[in-house]
């Protein structure tokens, strides 16, 4: 104990708030490394959470709801892919458009769901495990979203580094025209890796509305989107990176809470910007000295591929 | 020849323009501006409940017209810029943080009407300020908190350190202690209006360090459902709406906003063009601020004692600040038996004896 704070209490809060941020992070970091820059992670998000909350109302089920959450995300990320790789649309301002559409649907669909519950999401039952000191709390505590979002950070890593299709992956986002001549499909890649980035946004904001905050409101996401798209450079674009940076954006900002509520005294606004300026103090130590080689953008982030022959 | 025609399609253009104008001006239009969404369930569902009222109160005599989640800041006079443009009679400025752009605005549409809530600014003549005595409120859910906590802890979520809020802490604290000397209060500055996932981390943080009843200051119903996650173990109450699906517990009693009132008065005046600027602040007595249900998960002696504070203060005979209180500091600020004036209430920002969190400053 540490001024009335719980370490173990406070880490398992750390890993069930970053878990949107870092499910959304992690498809967006597949969407740029394949070289499509996809800002409308905002907007994903919330159409998972508007569509995810509905499925899990309808259906009873959480399980439904976060798999109508993934189906809302990846659908919403349809037209980002018709605007930028059919119709060759700059992706910037089709993400943002895509941001802003995003949430004035959510908030149609929404309308009739606001102050209802969802069906309650369990922990997984590890049984005696969970009565294990500190570890259990802290380890076996949590809903399954929690295991699978460290379970995809392992799986995109794994895809990425040692596996044919990750190789492919990442010819295309360095540079396309070769990748083209080798023959393969770019524009076919990329709107794989803009649907997984969809849905994966999608589950993430599923578990905003389904776990964290177990209702439907507008406006639910409040931004987490925008945190996650940073989070992807801050991981310079490798996946254990982002959980690292996921968990210690989730840690400080449930931290400062902890420390409000604990009176250490510490001047509220110094707290309450601390998330954001600790992110900034590791991009610039990281991106400085010698670490600055691994700071590096997929050539090809946010150009457009247009097959001429 | 067809130059002529296309002038005199521009003419006859202008003119539909401009009879548009002026049927326009038989309506009054009143426009209302809110922080959040109106689907937050909480403040600023309850603004558009008044406004509504607006609506079917006057019929075709009004059209009623809002923009929902205008940041506080540049934004808000960029949006109260555009709505004077657009013809609205009168605007309503929903939050504090609209305080400086409502006045800039005013001063360039001096024949519009402002209504701005919760400050304390009235710069040129057109802008009249209006809020609601939560405290009062604050008053009867204290005397809850005090009298329902089992750990002796109870937690205040705050949005921003702002004299209207930082009333309804003094409040809540000075009557959970009246009825629980050995009461401790934490205080959370959330530092947003509007976010639910922050909420929900606030009320999770006190939560686990054994706080287990929770009043917010924030705007949407997530703090309720965190404490829904316990299973009966922590309580709060309904911020600004009743917040009624979360009855019976944890949801016990809430302040209601009822703005309605307030609304049709100023509407009508605008319509009968008797509008004066004023500073208006009403609450339990007016009928501004409504204290919902208290339900049953609140044993009878507590429900007796918390409506006890409610009808007092409904009758006048009873002020939430009452003397003798102190400072944080210890310093004298109220002497026995003499009641806060309104001045230092609108100008609070200092917590009093008994609260351990230093005030941001």
């Amino acid at each position: 104990m540490f001024g009335g704070i719980d370490p173990a209490l406070l880490i398992a809060a750390l890993m069930v708030a970053s878990v949107p941020i870092l499910l959304a992070a992690v498809g967006e970091l597949v969407v740029e490394r394949a070289g499509v820059l996809n800002l409308g992670v905002e907007g994903m998000m919330i159409m998972g959470a508007v569509v995810g909350f509905i499925a899990a109302v309808e259906s009873g089920s959480p399980l439904a709801g976060f798999v109508g959450g993934a189906l809302g995300g990846a659908g919403l990320s349809l037209l980002f892919m018709l605007l930028t790789q059919v119709m060759q649309a700059n992706q910037v301002a089709s993400g943002l458009a895509l941001t802003l559409f995003g949430q004035g649907l959510s908030s149609l669909l929404g309308q009739g769901y606001v102050g209802v519950k969802p069906p309650h999401t369990g922990a997984v039952p590890f049984g005696p495990l969970v009565d294990i000191p500190f570890l259990g709390r802290v380890l076996f505590g949590h809903d399954p979203l929690v295991y699978l979002s460290v379970i995809m950070v392992a799986a995109v890593w794994a895809m990425l580094k040692f596996s044919r299709a990750g190789l492919i992956l990442r010819a295309v986002g360095e540079n396309h025209e070769a990748a083209h001549a080798l023959g393969y499909k770019v524009v076919g890649i990329r709107c794989l890796a803009i649907l997984f980035g969809g849905a994966m946004a999608g589950l993430g904001g599923a578990y905003v509305s389904l776990v964290r905050v177990p209702q439907w409101v507008d406006g639910i996401t409040a931004g987490a989107g925008w945190i996650a798209l940073a989070i992807v450079v801050f991981a310079s674009w490798k996946p254990w990176r982002a959980l690292l940076g996921a968990w210690l954006f989730g840690g400080i900002s449930v931290l400062q809470l902890n420390l409000q509520a604990a009176r250490i005294g510490i001047p509220v606004e110094y707290l309450s910007m601390s998330p954001y300026v600790i992110t900034i103090l590791v991009l610039v130590v990281m991106s400085s000295g010698r670490g600055r080689a691994a700071l590096s953008a997929p050539a090809c982030l946010g150009q457009n591929f247009h097959a001429t022959s | 020849m067809k130059r002529r025609q296309l002038l005199a399609t521009g003419a006859l253009g202008l003119s539909l323009a401009f009879g548009g104008a002026a049927m326009a001006q038989d309506k009054t239009k009143a426009c209302f501006v809110y922080v959040g969404p109106i689907g937050d369930m909480g403040y600023s569902f309850q603004h558009h409940q008044g406004a509504l009222a607006v609506q079917e109160k006057f019929g075709d005599k009004v059209e009623v017209t809002w923009q929902e989640s205008v940041p506080e800041g540049a934004d808000a006079e960029r949006v109260l810029t555009q709505m004077a443009l657009g013809g609205c009679n009168i605007i309503f400025t929903t939050s504090f943080g609209y305080m400086d752009a409502t006045n800039a605005v005013a001063k360039k549409f001096p024949d519009v009407k402002f209504e701005h809530a919760t400050g304390f600014k009235r710069e040129s003549p057109n802008v009249a300020t209006y809020n609601a005595r939560f405290y009062e409120g604050r008053a009867v859910q204290g005397t809850i908190a005090g009298m329902m906590t089992k750990t002796n802890k109870i937690g205040y979520i705050g949005s921003f350190p702002i004299p209207e809020v930082v009333m309804g802490i003094n409040s809540y604290y000075l009557h959970a202690k009246k009825v629980n000397p050995d009461v401790e209060l934490s205080v959370i500055w959330a530092m947003t209006w509007f976010d639910p996932a922050k909420e929900a981390d606030a009320a999770r943080a006190m939560i686990d360090q054994g706080v287990d009843v929770i009043a917010a200051h924030t705007d949407s119903t997530a703090p309720l459902a965190e404490a829904a996650k316990t299973g009966g173990k922590v309580i709060g109450f309904g911020q600004a709406s009743d917040m009624a699906e979360y009855k019976p517990s944890p949801r016990v009693s809430s302040i209601i906003d009822n703005w309605a009132p307030y609304y049709i008065e100023r509407v009508g005046a605008v319509i009968d063009g008797t509008w004066e600027q004023s500073d208006t602040w009403s609450g339990i007595p007016e009928g501004v601020v409504e204290i919902g249900e208290i339900t049953e998960a609140v044993p009878a002696e507590v429900k007796a004692a918390a409506e006890k504070v409610r009808d007092e203060i409904a009758a006048g005979t009873y002020h939430p600040f009452t003397g003798p209180i102190n400072k944080q500091d210890g310093s004298p600020w109220l002497a026995e038996g003499q009641t806060a004036p309104d001045g230092d209430l609108l100008g609070m920002n200092f917590f009093v004896e008994g609260i351990k969190d230093a005030m941001p400053q």
